[in-house]
């Protein structure tokens, strides 16, 4: 029916331009959850997030609740929400512990954490001369049908083929070894609370402006300059003349100018992943810094140990679902709710055996910037939203996607942007090439 | 003499609550002590603000931030209409020395930000000062009922 409506999906994205319904029509929503979040690798949440048998979370894949649990064999297992006799939720909080077993709170069948029926209330008399016994499939709870763990990053397909996540990931995978990397441990651990910010637009809408390097001195200018004054006060009282670092990282809006922007540089992977280097002086020679430096050297020696920290990344994008920012250990997952609903997960994570300071800085960050009182989203928020309404309008059919087009650098299957053109919207056009070729379905 | 504390801190809690719907930000800062904390914890387990979690942890120069950030002509989300009601109560004073008070209360505050209204609600906890100029905040904790619901839109402002 969408397809009559819409002849050719494909004519929807230009190189340099989309149509505007790509964001507001619910058909073709409707079909991107189909084809794009129902199938590729969506993450799903960190395994430390279920250490004990039994521990799950919620998370919504697509339009598919589903379930990360960990089973008794220590096992992650990602499955439906679902009871298979009348189909009632099997959880209904956002995580928990199921027990040695889940079991619904409908009519007590009980399942295996990796979703195998365990038992049925008087099974042998009620399913006598039925062609159903206990290992039915349709009597137990449905599985993903593909898991995978990297680096203690759940990720789940609701594809039973496709590429690996390792191929899916492809050079982003950088986002968790430059995140681990940085652990002495070579490990990160979940700090356990979720921020959760809903935005009143179209998810593509929050991804594209994630390696929007445009924006940030725009957008967040009132918090940049408000920083900036405070820090300076700050500073001026303080014997070594300096605010801590967090109120750099808000200050950084205003003072890293519009033009500076252009310096950083962007790299674009097949299936849409984006990456935004640039350095955002996170590697400062301060004691805690060099304490660090001490403990990382003495677990990876110095040649690997310079290898790890000059890894210059600012923003990893892995489309359609997640934004790392690995060198603040912070995440955001996003789940669609509807053509004019995303919900965000905030995330961050501590890495393993660095001091207590190092985590301190990425704690900053988290409640700063990605608190439900953040000081910066609120601004991007209110952006998006009012995006949103304005593709709603007649005003106008497509979304310009043109800043230094024509001057992207190709090369190894992949485009590099060219230098000095930080601000490319070389991002925007390689996520909308990404999702042109999984709509062709 | 205890009713008059008690009618004291409410007055105080009142006034607080005053300066939020006023958007008089500077003296709601002022209410607070050089040291002072404006805290909102995730979830009411937490003991501590410090190196902790939390959706505000904000000593006098951060709220000075936020505050600037408010009043700046170019804060995007400021722009459209904005407006906050808070009704405080259920004022308990749950300790007092001589130069401390604690004092626990209940608040609801309505907001309204274009045409959509939220509603949050929740319990204070004030560690206050008395000073010659009258009490100061040393702690503010506000446990938000709905702290860890999904947040339709952002907070801007302390609630
Ligand atoms: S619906 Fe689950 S046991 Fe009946
Ligand atoms: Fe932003």
């Amino acid at each position: 029916m969408l397809q009559e409506r819409i002849p050719d999906l494909t004519k929807y994205v230009e190189p340099d331009r989309v149509r505007r319904e790509v964001y507001t029509d619910p058909g073709i929503f409707e079909l991107e959850m189909q084809r794009i979040h129902e199938r590729v690798w969506i993450y799903c949440g960190h395994e430390s997030q279920v250490p004990k048998a039994g521990d799950y979370y919620a998370v919504q894949i697509g339009r598919q609740p589903m379930l990360m649990v960990r089973g008794s064999d220590g096992k992650v297992h990602v499955l439906y929400n679902r009871c298979p006799h009348r189909g009632n939720m099997m959880c209904g909080d956002r995580k928990g512990n199921a027990g040695e077993f889940f079991r619904c709170s409908y009519h007590a069948w009980t399942f295996q954490h990796d979703g195998k029926l365990r038992s049925i209330p008087m099974m042998d008399s009620g399913y006598a001369g039925t062609p159903l016994n206990k290992e039915s499939p349709e009597l137990c709870m449905k599985p993903a049908p593909r898991v995978e763990n990297y680096r203690g990053f759940v990720f789940s397909s609701l594809a039973k083929d496709g590429p690996s996540l390792k191929e899916f990931l492809g050079k982003a995978i950088v986002a968790f070894d430059d995140m681990c990397d940085r652990a002495p441990e070579g490990e990160v651990e979940i700090v356990p609370n979720c921020f959760r910010v809903i935005q009143h637009s179209n998810w593509k809408i929050f991804l594209e402006n994630q390696l929007d390097a445009l924006h940030p001195s725009v957008t967040h200018q009132s918090t940049g300059r408000a920083a900036h004054e405070v820090e300076k006060e700050i500073a001026k009282k303080t014997k070594k003349g300096e605010a801590p670092l967090s109120y750099h990282m808000l200050s950084a809006f205003a003072t890293v100018t519009i033009d500076k922007w252009d310096n950083f540089q962007t790299l674009n992977y097949p299936y849409g992943h984006c990456i935004l280097t640039g350095y955002m002086g996170l590697r400062p020679q301060d004691p805690d810094t060099l304490a660090y430096d001490k403990v990382m050297i003495k677990a990876y020696g110095r040649k690997r140990f310079e290898e790890i920290v000059s890894v210059n990344i600012h923003h990893v994008l892995i489309y359609p679902g997640l934004s790392v920012q690995s060198p603040l250990q912070q995440l955001r997952a996003v789940r669609p709710l509807g053509v004019d609903r995303t919900l965000t997960e905030i995330w961050h994570f501590r890495l393993k055996g660095a001091p207590e300071p190092i985590y301190r800085r990425s704690l900053a960050y988290y409640n700063l910037v990605n608190s439900p009182a953040t000081l910066v989203n609120a601004d991007d928020l209110e952006n998006f939203w009012k995006c949103h309404q304005g593709l709603s309008s007649d005003g106008g059919d497509w979304v310009s996607f043109a800043r230094h087009f024509g001057r992207d650098i190709e090369k190894d299957g992949m485009v590099e942007t060219a230098p000095n053109c930080g601000t490319s919207e070389a991002p925007m056009r390689n996520q909308m090439k990404a999702w042109a070729e999984y709509m062709r379905g | 003499m205890a009713k008059n504390t008690q009618h004291e801190v409410e007055q105080f809690l009142y006034q607080q609550a005053e300066f939020l719907d006023g958007k008089h930000w500077q003296p709601y800062i002022d209410l607070f002590t050089q040291d002072g904390v404006y805290w909102m914890p995730p979830e009411p387990s937490y003991q501590t603000w410090e190196g902790q979690v939390a959706i505000f942890a904000e000593d006098k120069n951060l709220m000075t931030v936020r505050m600037k950030r408010l009043l700046h002509p170019d804060a995007w989300s400021q722009r459209p209409l904005w407006e906050t009601n808070h009704v405080v109560s259920n004022v308990i004073i749950e300790k007092q020395t001589r130069d401390e008070i604690v004092v626990r209360s209940r608040f609801h505050m309505l907001e309204l930000r274009r045409d959509d209204v939220r509603h949050f609600a929740g319990a204070y906890r004030h560690e206050l000062r008395k000073t010659k100029n009258g009490y100061r905040i040393k702690l503010q904790r506000v446990d938000m009922a709905n702290a860890q619901a999904a947040y339709e839109y952002v907070l801007q402002a302390w609630v």
